[in-house]
């Protein structure tokens, strides 16, 4: 109940420091807000980049076609073969017969020239899915050196500098990300630790008239709390309201319809939702650390 | 055992300076004690470790039954609430009113609304500022303002007073009454006073026990009523 009592007075002086010194609150606010819309559009991009090269990537595949002829335990001693590589994702088994039906679907003329031929001239093929895209080109060469296998085809070049490509942006995005938190985590904690500053006479007062250290700590925990809360609103708006708009705005891609946009709901909860929660426990963080320097002697 | 007991006390900072050198003094429970001696005597020292403001080199600090050296810096707050204190500059919160700033110490501790209510009422009664619980501290005289910092010292009603210059910012007439006003204290509940001043007609008018502190070293200990001096102390 004691301890009930202290909590609630706690979230009471809050709400009254935060109204009373409004000023420097109004300036935390701003510094979150400003900080927080920054993180969303960073985390806008990078989700989107990410989505983007993650899903050219899984177009990439390896296609591996069979020598002419060949029998049913061959296929099938290759397809273990093949699958007891660490890099296979799945391996799929496409027959001539299969080939032939795609292509006359394709093209009637194609239709028209397989069926005038007596034998299907096509090859059957297995299409092999690769876990690591960057390992694509030792995992062709490996499957090419197996008996029974005639060609082996994975786009080579292009393949390779696309996903070097690939790589560095996304490093270089996931690098920018954490370096925004990582600034903004720093902005608004130093914010709080001025307003705190502002203050420390009135921790010292605290202290000498018997408040514990939790029962000091817990009003500016709660504000730091405020504070961040308060900071995300305006970021969350922009978040959900400019992502929805610009999604529909722009169809849902960008330039080509290669590059297509993440769908808006749910991911501009979760980005919402990071925010909001970045947006409190920086604050709370900060404020506890700030006040904790007041707090030894 | 006595109510406050110092046994060798050595107190140096860090930057070297000795303040206190093998200081011993007792005090019983619901004595009036003044603590006279220059500035840089040790006085400011010596009253600060009472209430663990700082902590002795070497030595016990004994307050109501507490080794005050020993208390961690987390349990300071037990210690605070038996003891009040009251300060040269005053230390109100300027945004709190005359009510708020004494209810404080009772809200720190806990304490329920409807139980606050009337001691801190009980409290501005007994230092006379009863018709100005609206106020706020900028809106009072100084000696109004000592008035506010003695009820909050008193409101949780502590065995022991600690008064750091109560009156070193106050005219005569004014640290006449705050005088007053802590004498009550100390005759009709009983509260053990211990009061650092530089003030030598309060030292001389009251006729109470009194620590001389010297250069760190306890210059004399004179019983109720033999210490006069014309010396500015």
């Amino acid at each position: 109940m004691r301890a009930f009592r202290i909590f609630r007075r706690s979230v009471r002086d809050a709400f009254k420091s935060v109204i009373r010194n409004f000023s420097l609150s109004f300036a935390s606010i701003m510094c979150t807000t400003i900080t927080l819309i920054l993180v969303s559009l960073s985390l806008l991009c990078a989700a989107n980049i990410n989505n983007v090269t993650k899903s050219i990537e899984d177009e990439l595949s390896i296609v591996v076609y069979l020598e002419k002829d060949i029998d049913e335990t061959s296929i099938d001693n290759i397809k273990s073969d093949i699958e007891s590589q660490k890099n296979i994702e799945s391996v799929t088994f496409k027959s001539k017969t299969e080939w032939k039906d795609q292509m006359s679907e394709y093209d009637e003329s194609f239709e028209t020239v397989l069926d005038y031929l007596d034998e299907n001239p096509l090859l059957d093929s297995f299409i092999l899915k690769v876990k690591d895209v960057e390992k694509i080109g030792e995992t062709a060469e490996y499957v090419k050196s197996i008996s029974g296998v005639d060609v082996v085809k994975y786009g080579e070049g292009m393949v390779e500098s696309i996903i070097k490509a690939f790589s560095v942006i996304q490093k270089v995005v996931v690098i920018v990300v954490i370096a925004l938190i990582l600034v903004t985590a720093f902005l608004i904690s130093n914010t709080i630790k001025l307003t705190i500053f502002s203050r420390r006479s009135a921790i010292e007062i605290m202290r000498l008239v018997g408040a514990s250290n939790i029962a000091i700590k817990i009003p500016f925990i709660v504000e730091g709390f405020l504070i961040g809360v308060i900071g995300a609103i305006i970021p969350i708006c922009i978040t959900i309201y400019g992502y929805v708009i610009s999604y529909s705005l722009l169809n849902g891609h960008i330039f080509s319809n290669m590059l297509v946009l993440l769908k808006p709901y749910n991911f501009v909860f979760y980005v919402s939702g990071i925010l909001l929660i970045l947006g409190a426990v920086v604050g709370m963080i900060g404020s506890l650390l700030a006040v904790r320097k007041y707090l030894k002697i | 055992m006595k109510f406050i007991e110092l046994k060798n006390v050595n107190k140096v900072y860090k930057n070297g300076v000795t303040a206190l050198a093998d200081v011993s003094i007792s005090i019983d429970k619901g004595e009036f004690v003044f603590v006279i001696g220059l500035t840089a005597s040790g006085k400011s020292t010596f009253i600060k470790m009472l209430y663990r403001e700082e902590k002795p080199t070497k030595g016990t600090v004994m307050v109501g039954g507490l080794n005050v050296g020993k208390i961690r810096n987390r349990k300071v707050y037990k210690l605070r609430r038996k003891i009040g204190i009251v300060f040269q500059d005053f230390k109100l919160l300027p945004k709190l009113t005359v009510y708020e700033n004494v209810a404080f110490a009772l809200e720190c501790v806990g304490m329920k609304d409807k139980d606050i209510r009337p001691k801190v009422i009980n409290a501005l009664e007994r230092v006379g500022l009863k018709d100005k619980v609206r106020s706020f501290p900028g809106e009072l005289s100084g000696g109004e303002q000592q008035r506010v910092c003695i009820a909050r010292a008193i409101v949780n009603e502590p065995k022991l007073l600690i008064c750091d210059e109560p009156t070193g910012n106050l005219d005569p007439k004014t640290s006449k009454e705050i005088m007053n006003v802590i004498e009550g204290i100390n005759s009709d509940l009983g509260t053990t006073i211990i009061m650092a001043t530089h003030d030598k007609d309060i030292v001389n008018r009251m006729k109470k026990r009194v620590l001389l502190i010297e250069h760190g070293v306890l210059a004399g200990d004179f019983a109720k009523g033999s210490y006069k001096t014309n010396e500015s102390v």
